[in-house]
C-alpha cells in the first residue's frame, strides 16, 4: 500500500507534493476542467467558480482544456494557466473548435479525458457546459450529474430538483471510472486569487505549464457530422454579467413596457447592478430572451435581489432565492415573492421606483 | 423525413411539490400528471413541420411506466402519427431499486424503493438516451426533437446524450427551426426531402444561429412555439388508437443499458428563509438596506 502511494505521488510530480497532497485519496484522483471563455481571450466567470468548486471540494491536481482556434485560444489558456489551483493546461487550436460546438468540443474532452484518465470532468452549468458535458458523457458512456450546487464527496453530489423545491443528494454506485459534473456558479464562490486572475492579472498566483494536446487528438475533429456556426447576436450592454452580478434588479410583467423597463436600467446602474426579467416580461417582449431569470433561465444569487412588479412564480423564485437579500417592489400584498423577501414594500412600482432612484442617489452621496 | 419526440410525463407545471416525511422523494399536494412543457413544445413543432409538408410521419416516443401511455394519447391528439411505448417491466423496476438501495451506507435503501412506488421513472438520461438511439435507428428517424429539459429531474441532458450516442449533430435551447429543403422527395405524396436544420437557439447573452446536416437532435426551449389545445374530439379519437409497445429486448436493449449509475440518497427540503419584514416606504427600505442589509 505504501510504496503504491509513494509512486502515485511521484507520478503526480513534485508540484503536487509541494501543494501537500494527500495521498490517501483516491490514487489517481484529478480533475479536467472544461474552461468556457469569451472571444477576448479572457476565462469565463462561471469557469472560475468551477475552478473553485474543484480546488475546495475534489481531491487530486487540476488540468485545463482549452478549445478554440487562433491568437484568442492561447490567450485563454494563458489566463487559465494563472488559475489557483491550476496545474497544467491543455491547449486545443484548430478550426473546428472555433465556435463552442457540442460535436467537435465533446469529442475532444472526452478524447482527452479517456486519455488521461481523470476522475473527475468537470464544467460550469452554463448554457456552454450544459451543451457540451452531457454529450462527452455520453461519449464516455457514463450518467453526468449536472448543476451541482454541493459536493459531498468524489462520488455524492447534491443538486436541486423541481424548480428548487428540493434538493436530491445522489452518489455514484458503483462508481465510474470517470465522473463528469457540472457546476452551479452561483453556489462556489471566488477567493480573491481566483478574481485576479480573471481580470488578467500577472500578479495572480504564478503560471502552470500550457501544452498543446496531442495533435493524434485533433485529426478526427474534422470529419465529425457538426453543426455549422451562422452567426451570433450576443447583447453588449457594458452591464455586469447577470450571473455573477452583485446586484440584479428584476422586472415582471407589471412594468407594462419596454420603455419602462428603462426605469430599472436606471436603477441598476446606479447599484452597479444587471437587469434581469420574469418569464411573463421576456414573453411580453419587453426585454430579451437571456435576461430571464429562473427554472429555465438564469440562476443568479447576488448579494442583493431587487423583485419589481414580480409576483413570484415558483419557476422565477427558481432563479432567485438564494440572493442573500431580497427587496420585492409589489402592489399585490398577497404576492408569493414576500414570503421569500427580506424586505417588502407594498406599492404602486411607477411611484416607488423612482422614488427609489432619487432615495439611492442621496444615500450614495452621503 | 421520419421525425421523431421524446416525451416523458410529469408532475404538473402548476402543481406544488413538497419534500415526503421519509426524504426518499417528493409528493404533489394534487395528483394531476401532465406532458412535461418543453416536450410539448418539441411536439408542437414536430406536428408544425408535418402541416407544412416538411416531415412526413411524426411518432411520439415514451419510456417509463405504463401510465406514461396517457402522455403518448394526448401526443396522438395532438397530432402524432404514431406512439411507441418502451415500458419498463417489473424486471426493470426490481433492478433498478436494487441498484439504487444496494452496497451505500444509512438512509440509501428507500430511495430505490421509493423511485419504483412513486409516479416518477426510474430511469435516468444515459438509459433514456440508449432507449431513444434504439428507436431513431430503428425509425430511420431524420430529425429528433426533445425538450431542453424535464422539469422534474430538471437533468438538460438527454438531447445531447442521444446527439452523442448517435453521432449526430445536435441544436440545445432551440427557439427557431427552419429545414431546408434539398429536393423533393420521390414517390406520389411524399414530403420535400429535408437537407439541412437552420436552428437558432439562445445561450447565455443572446442568440446563435447554427446549420446542421440532417439527421440530427434537436431540443426545444420555451421560446420555439406556443403548443395548441388539445379538443375534446381529438382526444377521443386519440383513444381508439393504438399505441405500440416496443420492448427493451425488441430495441436489442437489456435492463442492464437502462439500470441507473446514481443512486437517490435522500431528498430535502431547500433551506428556509428567515422570514422578512414589510417596510413602509422607500425611505425606510433605503435605510435598512443600508444599516441592516448592509448592501447599500
Amino acid at each position: 500500500m505504501i510504496p503504491a502511494l509513494i509512486t502515485a505521488g511521484l507520478r503526480r510530480g513534485a508540484r503536487s507534493l509541494q501543494l501537500g497532497f494527500i495521498a490517501t485519496q483516491a490514487r489517481q484522483a484529478s480533475t479536467l476542467l472544461y474552461v468556457e471563455h469569451n472571444g477576448e481571450g479572457a476565462v469565463a466567470p462561471a469557469t472560475l467558480s468551477a475552478a473553485a468548486a474543484a480546488n475546495q471540494h475534489l481531491p487530486g491536481q487540476l488540468e485545463a482544456l482549452v478549445c478554440g482556434s487562433g491568437d484568442t485560444v492561447k490567450r485563454a489558456a494563458e489566463a487559465a494557466a494563472r488559475l489557483p489551483g491550476v496545474s497544467k493546461v491543455w491547449l486545443a487550436s484548430d478550426a473546428s473548435l472555433a465556435h463552442p460546438l457540442a460535436e467537435t468540443h465533446a469529442h475532444l474532452l472526452s478524447s482527452l479525458a479517456t486519455k488521461q484518465k481523470p476522475s473527475h470532468v468537470l464544467a460550469a452549468s452554463t448554457a456552454q457546459g450544459r451543451n457540451v458535458l452531457p454529450r462527452a458523457a455520453a461519449l464516455l458512456a457514463t450518467q453526468p450529474v449536472t448543476d451541482v450546487v454541493k459536493i459531498v464527496d468524489d462520488n455524492t453530489f447534491v443538486r436541486p430538483i423541481y424548480a428548487g423545491n428540493a434538493f436530491a443528494t445522489v452518489q455514484y454506485r458503483p462508481p465510474p471510472a470517470i465522473r463528469v459534473v457540472t457546476v452551479r456558479p452561483t453556489a462556489f464562490p471566488l477567493d480573491q486569487t481566483a478574481a485576479a486572475a480573471a481580470a488578467g492579472s500577472s500578479a495572480a498566483s504564478p503560471a502552470a505549464p500550457v501544452e498543446p494536446v496531442p495533435p493524434e487528438l485533433l485529426a478526427p475533429l474534422a470529419g465529425l457530422p457538426a453543426a455549422k456556426w451562422e452567426s451570433a447576436d450576443v447583447r453588449s450592454t457594458g452591464r455586469p454579467e447577470l450571473g455573477s452580478a452583485k446586484v440584479v434588479v428584476c422586472g415582471g410583467r407589471a412594468l407594462k413596457s419596454a420603455e419602462n423597463f428603462a426605469m430599472l436600467e436606471q436603477l441598476a446602474d446606479l447599484l452597479g447592478g444587471a437587469v434581469g426579467a420574469s418569464r411573463a416580461a421576456v414573453d411580453a417582449g419587453y426585454v430579451a430572451n437571456d435576461l430571464q431569470v429562473g427554472q429555465t433561465g438564469k440562476v443568479v444569487a447576488p448579494d442583493l435581489y431587487i423583485g419589481v412588479g414580480i409576483s413570484g412564480a415558483i419557476q422565477h423564485l427558481a432563479g432567485m432565492k438564494d440572493s442573500r437579500t431580497i427587496v420585492a417592489i409589489n402592489n399585490d400584498g398577497e404576492a408569493p415573492i414576500f414570503s421569500v423577501a427580506d424586505y417588502g414594500l407594498e406599492a404602486d412600482l411607477f411611484k416607488a421606483v423612482p422614488e427609489l432612484i432619487e432615495a439611492v442617489k442621496k444615500a450614495k452621496q452621503q | 423525413m421520419k421525425v421523431l419526440v421524446a416525451i416523458k410525463r410529469v408532475i404538473d407545471y402548476a402543481v406544488p411539490v413538497r419534500v415526503r416525511p421519509d426524504k426518499a422523494g417528493v409528493e404533489a399536494l394534487l395528483p394531476k400528471l401532465s406532458m412535461n412543457p418543453f416536450c410539448e413544445i418539441a411536439l408542437e413543432e414536430a406536428v408544425r413541420l408535418k402541416e407544412r409538408g416538411v416531415a412526413a410521419e411524426v411518432v411520439a416516443v415514451s419510456v417509463g411506466p405504463p401510465h406514461f401511455q396517457d402522455t403518448l394519447r394526448t401526443a396522438l391528439a395532438m397530432g402524432a402519427d404514431r406512439a411507441v411505448h418502451v415500458p419498463l417491466t417489473a424486471e426493470v423496476v426490481a433492478l433498478q431499486a436494487a441498484a439504487a438501495a444496494g452496497g451505500g451506507e444509512g438512509g440509501a435503501g428507500a430511495g430505490g424503493a421509493a423511485a419504483a412506488a412513486s409516479s416518477e421513472s426510474p430511469l435516468q438520461p444515459l438509459g433514456v438516451a440508449r432507449v431513444l438511439a434504439a428507436l431513431a435507428g430503428r425509425e430511420g428517424a431524420g430529425l429528433v426533437l426533445l425538450g431542453k429539459q424535464a422539469i422534474d429531474d430538471d437533468c438538460n441532458q438527454t438531447g445531447q446524450m442521444l446527439a452523442g450516442l448517435l453521432g449526430w449533430p445536435q441544436a440545445t435551447f432551440a427557439s427557431k427551426l427552419e429545414l431546408e429543403l434539398g429536393g423533393k422527395g420521390s414517390g406520389g405524396g411524399a414530403a420535400a426531402a429535408a437537407a439541412a436544420a437552420r436552428v437558432t437557439r439562445e445561450v447565455d447573452g443572446g442568440l446563435e444561429v447554427l446549420s446542421l446536416p440532417l439527421p440530427a437532435v434537436v431540443t426545444a426551449d420555451l421560446r420555439l412555439n406556443t403548443p395548441r389545445f388539445v379538443t375534446l374530439p381529438a382526444m377521443m379519437r386519440a383513444k381508439k388508437r393504438p399505441i405500440e409497445s416496443a420492448p427493451l429486448e425488441s430495441l436489442g436493449l437489456s435492463p442492464a443499458d437502462v439500470a441507473p449509475a446514481l443512486a437517490l440518497l435522500r431528498v430535502e427540503e431547500p433551506p428556509a428563509r428567515a422570514a422578512g419584514t414589510r417596510v413602509g416606504g422607500v425611505e425606510e427600505l433605503v435605510r435598512r438596506l443600508r444599516e441592516e442589509a448592509r448592501v447599500l
